[in-house]
This record gives C-alpha cells, sequence and structure tokens, in this order.
C-alpha cells in the first residue's frame, strides 16, 4: 500500500494552499559565483526564497584602523585594496580627502591624469562586471571577449603606473608621474578599436532572448527604495534616478567634459529590474570613452603634482568627500587633529549599501535569481568589508 | 536651501536641543543633543521643503583627550540637493543614541558597524549584532584604547619576525 505524503504528514493543506517546511541553507563564504568572499544564509520554502540574509566580514582587514597608523601618505597604498577591481577611484577618494583637508589645489595636468586613469579604470571594471553577470547565469563567452580588453587596459595603466591591480597611481595632490611618450597615441587607438566592440558585446548578449528573459523583470528596485537604501552609481541608475557624483556634485575637471548620465527605463520589463542594472554599465562605458577622448585630446601643459610637503599635517578638522567610483559614489570622512596621523578614516563605499539591500530585495525571489541580483548589483567584496 | 537655514529651521523646531553653533564648510556641521537624534532626523527626512531622503553616511568618531565619542550622520536631499551634517556628543563610557534605522533603511548596517567598531549602542534597533568583526570578538577595535589580543582562538597574532611564520 502506498502512503502518500499528506497521509504521512509531511504537507498540510491550508487556505492559501500547499505549505511546507522552511529551509535553511548556507551559500558561500567560498561559492565560484559569489564575487569574491560572500556568504548568504537562505531561507528557503522550495525554490522560493523568503530571504536571503548576507553575512559579512570574511575580508575585513581593519584597513580604516591602519590608516591610523601609517599616515596619509602612506595610506594610499592601501586604498587600492578597498576596491582592486577599481582602484583608481579610490586612490583619488582619499587624495581628494586629503586635500579638502588641507585645501590643496591640484594643478590641471594633474586633474585630466586623475581622470584620464579614472576612466580606464571605469572601463576595466564595467568590463568585468559585466563580463561576471553573464558567466554567473551561464554565458560563459562574453566574459572571456570583456577579459580581453580589459587586459589590454591593464596594459595601459600599467604604462601609467608600472602597476596592473593596485596602481598607487596617485598623490595627495596630484599624480605620482607624467604620462609617458607615445601614451596618447596608444589610448587612442585602444578606444577606437574599443568602442565599436561595445555594440558587439550588446548584440552578443544584451538583447539575446535568453539572457533578457533571465534578467528582465527580476528583483526590481523602486527610486524611492534605492534612495532610502542609499544605492549609488549604476545601481541608483538603473533605477531610473539621473544622478552622477560628476555632473550633480562636480569635481576635479569633469564639469568640462560633455558626456551622457545613462539611467534605466524598464525596457525589459520593470523599472530598476537587473537587466536595467546591466545595462547601464553596458551605456557607461560608451561615455568613458566620450570623456576619455576628451581628455587625451585636451591635455592642458604643465606639473602633475602640486608642492606637498613630506610630511603632511593638515589642520585639524573633518572632512567627507565623494567621488563617483566604478560602484558609484564613494564617501570618504577624514578626521584630523593636526597630527601627521588621521584621528579616523570611515570608507563608505557603493557595494556596501548594495549589500545591504540584498536581504529585502531577496523576498520571495528564485534562488537561482539570487546570483542574478548579486551580479547586477556588483557587489565587490572585499568593498564592502575594507 | 543653505546650511544657515536649515540650522534656524533646525533650532526653531527643536529648541534647546539643537546647538547654537555651526560649523561652514561643505557638508555644513550643526550638532544636537543624543537623544533628539531621532526627532531631528525625523524632522529632516518628513519636512517636505528639507526631504533628506538620504543618510549618505554614519561614522562614529573616538574623540579620547575629549572623553567623548562623536556620531556623524551625513545626510543629503536628492530631491533638493542640498547636504548638512548632524553630529552628536555621547560620553566614552556609554554612548547611547536613539536609532535612525527605522527612518533611513540603510542605517540598520551603519548602525551595526558603529556598534561593532566602536561601541556605540543605538537604541531602538531591530538587530543590533556584530557586522564586520567575528560573532564572539572581545571588544570595539577602532576605540583608540584598543589592545589587540595575543592570540584568537589559539592563533597567535604576533610573530618574532616578519620573515617566519
Amino acid at each position: 500500500m502506498s502512503t502518500t505524503s499528506v497521509e504521512i504528514g509531511l504537507e498540510r493543506e491550508t487556505p492559501a494552499g500547499l505549505e511546507t517546511e522552511e529551509m535553511t541553507l548556507n551559500m558561500g563564504p567560498q561559492h565560484p559565483s559569489t564575487h569574491g568572499v560572500l556568504r548568504f544564509v537562505v531561507k528557503a520554502d522550495g525554490e522560493i526564497m523568503r530571504r536571503a540574509i548576507p553575512d559579512i566580514g570574511y575580508l575585513h582587514r581593519s584597513i580604516e584602523k591602519i590608516s591610523e597608523k601609517v599616515g596619509y601618505h602612506g595610506f594610499m597604498p592601501y586604498t587600492d585594496r578597498v576596491d582592486y577591481v577599481s582602484a583608481m577611484q579610490c586612490n583619488q577618494g582619499w587624495a581628494m580627502a586629503c586635500e579638502a583637508l588641507a585645501e590643496i589645489e591640484v594643478p590641471r595636468r594633474g586633474e585630466y591624469c586623475r581622470v584620464i586613469a579614472c576612466e580606464f579604470g571605469r572601463i576595466a571594471s564595467h568590463l568585468i562586471s559585466v563580463g561576471a553577470t553573464g558567466m554567473d547565469i551561464g554565458a560563459f563567452t562574453p566574459f572571456t571577449h570583456a577579459l580581453r580588453e580589459r587586459e589590454k587596459i591593464n596594459d595601459i595603466l600599467e604604462e601609467l603606473c608600472g602597476a596592473r591591480l593596485t596602481f598607487n597611481y596617485m598623490r595627495i595632490g596630484g599624480c605620482a608621474w607624467d604620462i609617458p611618450p607615445g601614451f596618447i597615441r596608444r589610448a587612442t587607438a585602444f578606444l577606437d578599436k574599443f568602442e565599436p566592440l561595445i555594440d558587439e558585446y550588446n548584440e552578443l548578449i544584451s538583447f539575446n532572448k535568453i539572457y533578457t528573459e533571465r534578467m528582465g523583470n527580476v528583483a526590481p528596485v523602486s527610486p524611492e527604495m534605492a534612495i532610502a537604501y542609499n544605492l549609488v552609481g549604476p545601481n541608483l541608475r538603473g533605477s531610473g534616478v539621473k544622478y552622477d557624483v560628476r555632473t550633480d556634485e562636480p569635481y576635479s575637471v569633469y564639469p568640462e567634459f560633455d558626456f551622457e548620465v545613462p539611467i534605466g527605463e524598464g525596457k525589459m520589463g520593470a523599472l530598476g529590474d537587473c537587466w536595467d542594472r546591466y545595462m547601464v554599465r553596458m551605456d557607461e562605458m560608451k561615455e568613458s570613452c566620450k570623456i576619455l577622448r576628451q581628455a587625451l585630446g585636451g591635455l592642458p601643459e604643465g606639473p602633475v603634482v602640486a608642492k606637498v610637503g613630506r610630511t603632511f599635517k593638515p589642520p585639524a578638522g573633518e572632512a567627507y568627500v565623494r567621488v563617483e567610483g566604478s560602484r558609484g559614489d564613494m564617501g570618504w570622512f577624514v578626521v584630523s587633529d593636526g597630527t601627521a596621523f588621521p584621528v579616523r578614516t570611515h570608507i563608505r563605499t557603493g557595494s556596501y549599501s548594495a549589500m545591504a539591500i540584498v536581504e529585502e530585495l531577496s523576498q520571495g525571489l528564485m534562488i537561482a535569481d539570487l546570483i542574478a541580483v548579486i551580479a547586477s548589483l556588483d557587489i565587490v567584496a572585499p568593498e564592502v568589508d575594507r | 536651501m543653505d546650511a544657515a537655514e536649515i540650522h534656524r529651521r533646525l533650532r526653531e523646531k527643536l529648541g534647546n536641543s539643537a546647538l547654537p553653533e555651526m560649523t561652514e564648510s561643505e557638508w555644513a556641521t550643526t550638532e544636537v543633543l543624543p537623544a533628539a537624534v531621532a526627532e531631528a532626523s525625523r524632522y529632516l527626512k518628513e519636512d517636505p521643503e528639507l526631504a533628506f531622503d538620504c543618510l549618505s553616511n554614519l561614522s562614529a568618531v573616538d574623540r579620547k583627550s575629549d572623553d567623548r565619542i562623536d556620531v556623524y550622520y551625513h545626510l543629503y536631499s536628492y530631491g533638493h540637493r542640498h547636504k548638512l551634517t548632524l553630529k552628536a556628543s555621547c560620553p566614552r563610557l556609554d554612548p547611547v543614541l536613539p536609532t535612525v534605522s527605522t527612518i533611513w533603511p540603510i542605517g540598520d548596517w551603519l548602525e551595526r558597524e558603529a556598534f561593532d567598531l566602536m561601541g556605540v549602542n543605538f537604541v531602538g534597533h531591530r538587530d543590533l549584532r556584530r557586522l564586520l568583526m567575528p560573532e564572539d570578538w572581545v571588544g570595539h577595535p577602532l576605540r583608540k584604547d584598543f589592545v589587540e589580543p595575543e592570540e584568537y582562538h589559539g592563533i597567535s597574532t604576533r610573530r618574532e619576525s616578519l620573515l617566519k611564520l
């Protein structure tokens, strides 16, 4: 005689339908598609998540505490490790915070070099992001194409500062080195080759039917929710909020360049879904190319770094500056007491708020969609933990 | 709206709970008494002319020489594009502040981080646990008087030489 599950009491009929037991799953910390060492505790009912609780701290390297020990100049290489996928903007955030404390003006050529370095960094970071998003949901080829181009950007940045990942390029008051001879020609040649490739990527994956079905309508974030959770950068713009620190709170020489701020429009379903966030990055790479062409074409003459003493003692006070990193608005808060060591440094990063929203965003999603959500939010674990 | 006007309105609303001084800078700082943080935050967020809809950052700073802990709330309004730093000082021995996580959801994690690293207690927080450090960690590492432990679960934190394991 066969026994049905109803008879042995495994399933109970309720007015709402079948109710099953809640299951607790562990995802991470070493999961191939969690972009670093992340861990989620997933409460699931079958394939549907009740919620995914992020557990962070696996990559906490106490970078903020280190800043209190090594001083202002000495902290620059550590900022590379805050977000090692796009270290240039972290360099700039720290440099700008120190410059705000001591009221140092960066020479114009230095600012241009910073913009060139940061925009190349942004393209490299977005390439990783869009490539990895494809790979996470099962499309392997675009990742190899994206990394191929990223290698070339690494070559260009290596010419600029000698490093391929952790650049340590900027200094308080400017940049460490001027651009090498022939750099403008080689960088422009790269852009000429790279720009048409963005359309090729779009053909290859962005508008691919399988891809849009998988990314569209998944985990939409409303503009209000995005602001309440302090989502920043491409994630915020994916929700349709036209806000970019480079244009809305201009810093450096960004006001001199002409570029658009792409936003999500809900083309593949709901506004602010995974596809919108993904597509904003695709469009942003084109805008970065535009900025780069203008910066490379209009490079002014002069020094790249202002005169800053070896012992850097900014006057007592606080400074909070924001830069548009690849993962959005990074906040750098520095407190000085007039000595050569900061009293406190706090780095509020884009991935941090993206990670904080996952618990609410994951409610009612399929388990497999959690991967798409993490990928589309472009979470980089070291940036969350610092 | 400029920072001086925001400060004036905050004083009008809170009375003496908002301190008269204000530091002028890009993110002008205005200080309120610790007990008034939640009321001030709610007012700053809900008043349609102020509408600070975004808590950009929350940082706790250990001012050991003055025996206090300062907490800075960096507020931003996407609608009006104005900014403000709200500051609250609490005693170092027992830093207690009302939570703002019910006003700005991101405050949930930022407060957990400040609790974890600096030991500030946020009253009314739904789940004030450590965020970055291990659950069984003792002490708050960003405090100026924090002493690094000799070992953690039998793993030594000291090395005779950097070249030796």
